[in-house]
């Protein structure tokens, strides 16, 4: 390899540092007086889950201001930082806008440096290796990674391209490194994705609990609803529980710190506390919950020769049984509050006060959660524990009670969840099960057994197969993992640069992700194509296409679509299937997939406002027909009826976003509730229809040790995470200057006692170390985060501190999801 | 004629010596004006112009400060200047703009260590105790959190974070849904850092760094914080007052309020939050 | 007192001595003051920090605190007592140049020198008139005095805010003298043009009132310049023409036997130029104590010494 490790580093900070000075360009404010001669339309913000609503001023074919959609439920005209800032993310220094290639003598070569080429040569080198990768290895040696970023028909084509078109389940986002631990547990337990409550619980709830979710930074509008009724609400209580002291705490009523992992042990306390005190809503366990015992000692994602995992006895086993209510009611007894004391660090008073807010039966209680409960390698059994504690006292599924899992992408819920973008995943359903293939296979049009059954590798197996040479070609859409997977040095960068692959990434921007692959394909973004995302609370939301991008950068919907057109139904399935649809010979992926009479049912037309402004669609005059339209409706047939109602498209465009089960012209705020949920019928009550009895699974877990702890050689608790000023691993924020300013670099943040031992004085440049990576920083002991003593936490979002390089590649062996909060790491002076 | 000639020489060097005199001390009183005047001149500090840590009173520093530069060489970051002439700052001393670059507030204060003077105080050894100015937020019709976004970006930069400066949390009236974090510097607390004014996001910073003489507002003598007397003395301070109970209303009076609602606002004094601070 | 000014003082020694020896003091004060400005660049260039801060006040070679203690007393009159290493490196400098001389600050250390160095002899090229502007040399003490009370007065380091010394030097060594930057250039040319048009020798010689100071420190100077070999004069008078204090040489070249030989007056700079300049080998360095030297007035070994040579 001629470009090595340290090279490439090297050249990506060199390459991030010019970007982020080179951003320096003040952008968009040039014309926020005289808002008249400017175009004003509704967009959802391009940056978290919470998805407020912004309008985009635009003149001359550029967006020269936003304001928050003062008429939008979610935000009301507010927006926090990032948002403030919307209108300058489009324009960083360092657009791309055209194809570059690794090239040595006018050739492709894995070894040569990127030039530019044009869009036809990158799709002939890209079609080579393809179907040279297909012709060797079959379907299984391709892949894409997407991204909950992704509008909601761009996760679809792509999903649509890889599992029917490519016949491949090896497509995931990003959002498994986010969402999926949630996924697991709404499946698991609802047998249907998504919160049953929505935004409108922050008002209606009176006690909060935040678990690892640290909303006044993360989710910094919704914060602000929570604590406007923390103020205004007559005994609002906010609980805060967090492995180390964040901006949460500032507005804690109770707030907790406790030792990493022990949330497990936490929560079945106060399943203990509630069955003790006889606090059990016993009507509403009986007609709506089936107690369960999830299968245990399941070991911890990693690759199967790994110790532990030799060591696990059930590995990856997701199985639960079914148990009685004294059974259950035995498993948690042994966590007793004296017990959970001293394994959580957290005084009695606090978790018995925490417990007495889910017992009281006067108190609604919403509990919220991101990425500390995601992002665990029990994530699936930790988000379930938290049902269980709601479920034990029937606070589900009505206003103000509502255990709700929040999102990070803008549209984590909308297209990564929703479409079917997990390797595992249909539209509607999963590709293990043959009455899901069917229906897919029955809406696309495609021959029976086209789908195959297998789950494809979800994103951590994707670079583990890609440095073992299985999977050869690898398209990377709209994300950033090369910032994002953990272990980087171990894992992800020799996939990339394994000589056998060939890797593509799609970015408006030279990400440390673009800069690893082989081909890198500029992006239309956000405001520059017509698009749709779905945030936390089920609430879909549509923009039109405000501004043309950059002459050469094109959307990923274009460019899926249009790469699909290199494939004939020949090269890609087995002659057996073909037979099947014999009307199919010789058609390309694209006539079968996206000329089939659906998605190309609606004619080229105007996009107009409500006030007669005309706007762009590049896709549609690329195509020739109405492609975003023709997705959505053949999209929605799979939701329709099923629990998953979308509203037809031209509404969305109406509409400030809908929440979904949209019935007879009409949201639902509160799923399986018989007064919200069009799908419950009168007199049921509550039913929890996603699951066959109707009933919700409460399903017991036990406290298990995380993949790694801290001991003699690495003596410290890592913990990473965000910050508020940058988002999506700072590829748009950090190419804002004022928000590169806010927050320039990634800090160690630590104990100033532990840094004391050490001999370090903030600001002190140091070496974090783990098993895995080496990142030099400096020493943090002040400031937003306060971390416990044995515990430090860094921000990922510097492409010059990649924290990955520390971080464990244990998962959930359930949801796949990597804990990225945990491993053991030491801090030596640097 | 020698006579009149000595005689005449005599007076010519008399003349020579008084005319020499007087213009030499003309020369040295004009010199003596000019350095007076240069030097209250100069003791015209631009506001933005800040004093690295444990700097005296002006009027001390400037008499102190021998221009050596050494602090400046001294300091890390580079937060440190020397005034070049016509800076503002007198010429060759050392200053910082916080928009430009913030005080890091090294817990060594290598600034102070470095000074040869005392101009830059020795008695200064813990840096939270710095008095360098103090932060106002200079723009309530600008500052992103007035107005109800989730800026906070100088409340999360704060190395005092939660003590020189809190957010105060107030109901957005217009949304009715939202909380205003408004960003409120305790001036007892603020070091003058910088860090806030240096990030604010806005093209002309809604928070500054001034000079304390310029930033801090002050009660009169006269009057008395009347909820902090009686939270200092822990009751009121007139005794054996009574309420009378409210016909209709009875057992529903707050201690607190005396009226027939229970205001609770949440228990913040600890980190210097609600006590003494009433907008 | 008149004397001529010749254009090229000076000659004469260059032709018996060769051109570099009669040239050797004036090369090493230069090459004096360039190291001096030298090693406050050496930090901020290199990152390696042999000396920190300015003439004012520095550390050097990582132990040795220095301070001007003309700076040190402007701050006393101010009103404000040093910290310790402030005091301690005063205290330093004060006994240095109490051995070596006072305004051997001036000749080989400050940063104006060179430049009054030239206008003075640009003034002597061009043949300015003399007259004029040539106020008494006795101003500059008047100006110490002004300084001080001025500093006492206001508070603050007055002379400190014209001192085109520590001005100069000060933004040179941090980067800030650039043209339209700083106005430190200015007053460089003010100086320059003060000397050259409006008074001779006028700045270092009548006005700065540092050079005052360490010439009362100069009076008790050990490092002297002698007219031993006195007796070899030849009255070309090229030594007047260079020296920039000529009224110190008369009472070392001219007493009467027995007075002298050694310059005693504290505003000799010890700039050497005098024995460079002498073509009859007439100065040196040495002690300030006469009898140092016993054979001074006899002519012959003068002569010896000088055929010798």
């Amino acid at each position: 390899m001629a470009l090595t490790r340290r090279t490439f580093m090297k050249a990506n900070a060199a390459a991030a540092t010019a970007a982020a000075a080179g951003a320096a360009l003040p952008v968009g404010a040039v014309a926020q007086k005289g808002n008249e001669d400017l175009r004003w339309d509704k967009i959802p913000c391009r940056f978290c889950g919470t998805g407020c609503s912004v309008l985009a001023g635009v003149k001359d074919d550029r967006i020269h201001a936003t304001q928050g959609d003062p008429d939008a439920p979610v935000n009301k005209g507010l927006n926090c930082i990032k948002g403030y800032f919307l209108a300058k993310i489009m324009y960083g220094e360092d657009r791309l806008t055209q194809p570059l290639l690794r090239m040595r003598g006018g050739e492709f070569d894995k070894e040569g440096d990127f030039q530019p080429v044009s869009w036809e040569k990158a799709f002939d080198v890209m079609e080579a290796k393809f179907k040279e990768a297909l012709d060797n290895g079959g379907p299984e040696s391709v892949g894409m990674f997407g991204s909950g970023q992704w509008t909601v028909w761009e996760g679809y084509a792509a999903s649509k391209f890889m599992k029917a078109g490519l016949r491949s389940n090896n497509i995931d986002p990003n959002a498994r490194h986010c969402m999926a631990s949630a996924v697991g547990a709404f499946i698991r337990g609802f047998g249907a994705d998504e919160p049953m409550g929505c935004y409108d619980d922050l008002e209606e709830a009176d006690t909060f609990v935040l678990w690892g979710a640290n909303m006044a930074e993360m989710h910094p509008i919704l914060w602000s609803r929570l604590s406007d009724t923390r103020l205004t609400k007559e005994g609002a209580e906010v609980h805060v529980l967090s492995t180390f002291e964040n901006r949460n705490f500032e507005l804690a009523d109770n707030g907790m710190v406790f030792t990493p992992q022990t949330d497990l042990a936490i929560l079945n306390y106060i399943a203990n506390y509630i069955i003790q005190n006889d606090a059990v809503d016993e009507d509403f366990l009986k007609s709506n919950v089936k107690l369960n015992a999830t299968t245990t000692d399941i070991g911890y994602g990693l690759r199967p020769e790994h110790p532990l995992q030799q060591k696990a006895e059930n590995p990856n086993d997701g199985s639960f049984s079914e148990i009685s209510f004294e059974e259950y009611k035995k498993q948690v007894s042994g966590y007793t509050l004296e017990k959970t004391a001293e394994m959580s660090g957290v005084p009695a008073e606090k978790l018995e006060r925490l417990a007495k807010a889910f017992a009281d039966p006067d108190r609604k209680v919403m509990s919220l959660w991101t990425m500390g409960f995601n992002q665990h390698t029990r994530g699936v059994w930790v988000n379930g524990l938290v049902y269980n504690v709601h479920l034990l006292t029937g606070k589900i599924s009505r206003p103000g009670q509502s255990p709700f899992s929040l999102t990070g992408q803008p549209s984590a819920c909308g297209t990564a969840r929703e479409v079917g973008t997990f390797a595992h995943r249909l539209p509607h359903g999963v590709v293990m099960s043959k009455h899901h293939r069917d229906l897919a296979e029955k809406i696309w049009k495609l021959p029976e057994g086209t789908i195959p059954p297998e789950p494809g590798f979800h994103a951590v197996l994707q670079n583990r197969k890609l440095k073992d040479g299985v999977l050869n070609a690898y398209w990377v859409q709209c994300n950033n993992n090369m910032q994002a997977a953990a272990n980087l040095n171990n894992e992800t960068w020799p996939g990339y640069r394994n000589p056998d692959n060939f890797i593509v990434v799609s970015d408006p921007y030279p990400t440390v992700t673009a800069l690893s692959g082989d081909l890198i394909l500029p992006t239309a973004m956000w405001a520059e194509k017509e698009g749709a995302y779905g945030n936390a609370e089920r609430r879909t939301q549509f923009w039109r296409q405000q501004v043309t991008p950059p002459e050469g950068a094109k959307s990923d919907l274009w460019q899926t679509v249009e790469f699909s057109k290199r494939f004939k139904v020949e090269d890609v399935w087995p002659r057996e299937l073909v037979d099947k649809m014999p009307e199919y010979k010789g058609r390309t992926l694209y006539e079968v997939l996206f000329r089939n009479g659906q998605v190309d049912a609606f004619e080229k037309q105007k996009v107009v406002d409500g006030s007669g402004n005309e706007y762009p669609n590049d896709e549609m005059e690329a195509f020739g027909f109405y492609i975003q339209k023709g997705l959505w409706e053949e999209y929605a047939r799979f939701g329709r009826g099923r629990g998953h109602d979308l509203g037809a498209f031209e509404l969305y465009h109406q509409a400030r976003g809908l929440r979904w089960p949209v019935v007879d012209g009409k949201e639902t705020l509160w799923r399986y509730n018989e007064q919200y949920d069009p799908y419950v019928e009168e007199g049921e009550g509550i039913k929890f229809y996603g699951n066959d009895n109707g009933k919700a699974n409460l399903i017991s877990a036990p406290y298990e040790d995380p993949a790694e702890m801290p001991d003699d050689d690495y003596d410290l608790w890592l913990a990473t995470g965000r910050v508020l000023e940058h988002w999506h691993s700072g590829s748009m924020t950090r190419r804002v200057p004022e928000l590169h300013k806010a927050f320039p670099e990634a800090v160690v943040f630590m104990n100033p006692d532990d840094a004391r031992d050490r001999g370090l004085r903030r600001g002190a440049p140091v070496k974090l170390e783990t098993r895995r990576g080496t990142v030099q920083a400096r020493v943090e002991t002040r400031g937003r985060n306060r971390t416990p003593r044995g515990l430090v936490f860094i921000p990922w979002f510097d492409e010059n501190k990649l924290a990955n390089k520390l971080t464990l590649d244990a998962t959930d062996p359930l949801s796949k999801e990597t804990d990225y909060k945990k491993c053991a790491c030491r801090v030596v002076s640097a | 004629m020698a006579h009149d000639d000595r005689t005449s020489n005599k007076q010519v060097a008399r003349r020579r010596f008084l005319a020499t005199a007087v213009r030499g001390v003309a020369l040295v009183a004009l010199a003596g004006t000019g350095l007076g005047l240069a030097g209250r001149v100069a003791a015209n500090k631009p506001a933005h112009a800040i004093r690295p840590p444990g700097a005296l009173d002006e009027d001390a520093f400037l008499a102190a400060c021998v221009r050596c530069g050494r602090c400046v060489r001294d300091c890390p970051y580079d937060t440190l200047r020397l005034a070049g002439l016509g800076d503002g700052a007198a010429a060759g001393t050392p200053y910082f703009v916080a928009r430009d670059v913030p005080c890091e507030m090294c817990p060594e204060i290598p600034c102070v260590a470095a000074c040869p003077t005392g101009a830059l105080d020795r008695g200064l050894t813990d840096i939270d105790a710095a008095e360098m100015g103090i932060a106002v937020v200079v723009g309530h019709e600008s500052c992103l959190n007035y107005l109800g976004l989730r800026c906070d970006v100088c409340y999360r930069v704060c190395p005092l974070i939660d003590e020189a400066i809190t957010l105060e949390p107030r109901h957005n009236v217009r949304t009715q849904a939202h909380t205003r974090f408004l960003p409120t510097v305790h001036t007892d607390k603020c070091t003058g850092c910088g860090k806030c004014e240096a990030a604010c996001v806005l093209p002309e910073a809604a928070i500054r760094v001034l000079p304390e003489d310029l930033a801090r507002g002050r009660v009169g003598e006269h009057y008395r914080l009347g909820w902090a007397e009686k939270k200092k003395r822990g009751e009121s301070l007139v005794e054996g007052v009574i309420d009378l109970p409210n016909r209709g209303r009875e057992g529903m009076e707050s201690p607190d309020t005396g009226s027939g609602r229970v205001i609770d606002l949440p228990d913040r004094t600890k980190k210097g939050g609600y006590e003494g601070f009433e907008p | 007192m008149s004397r001529d000014v010749k254009a090229k003082p000076g000659a004469e020694a260059v032709a018996v001595r060769g051109w570099w020896a009669a040239h050797k003091w004036l090369i090493a004060r230069r090459t004096a003051q360039a190291v001096f400005l030298a090693v406050f660049l050496v930090g901020p260039v290199t990152g390696v920090w042999i000396v920190k801060g300015t003439l004012a006040s520095s550390y050097t070679l990582w132990f040795l605190p220095l301070t001007d203690p003309f700076m040190a007393l402007q701050s006393l009159a101010a009103g404000n007592l040093l910290a310790a290493s402030g005091f301690l490196g005063a205290l330093i400098v004060l006994v240095a140049y109490l051995l070596i001389g006072g305004r051997m600050y001036c000749s080989w250390v400050c940063p104006i020198n060179p430049v009054t160095d030239l206008a003075y002899r640009l003034r002597v090229r061009l043949g300015v008139p003399r007259t004029g502007g040539n106020f008494p040399r006795s101003v500059r003490y008047g100006v110490l005095v002004a300084a001080l009370a001025a500093s006492a007065a206001t508070g603050t380091l007055a002379w400190e805010l014209v001192n085109p010394i520590t001005l100069v030097q000060r933004e040179l060594v941090f980067g800030l003298f650039v043209v339209g930057g700083s106005l430190a250039w200015v007053v460089v040319l003010g100086v320059f043009l003060f000397d050259l048009a409006a008074s001779e020798r006028g700045f270092c010689g009548r006005l700065c009132p540092v050079g005052a100071f360490y010439g009362l420190l100069g009076r008790y100077a050990l490092l002297r310049v002698r007219a031993d070999h006195r007796a070899a004069c030849n009255d070309c008078m090229d030594c007047y023409a260079v020296c920039p204090e000529p009224r110190v040489i008369p009472p070392a070249l001219k007493a009467p036997h027995g007075e002298g030989p050694v310059i005693l007056s504290g505003d000799c700079t010890n700039c050497g130029r005098c024995i460079d300049v002498c073509s009859k080998a007439v100065f040196r360095f040495g002690g300030r104590f006469p009898d140092a030297v016993k054979a001074d007035d006899q002519a012959t070994t003068t002569h010896h010494r000088a055929a010798a040579e």
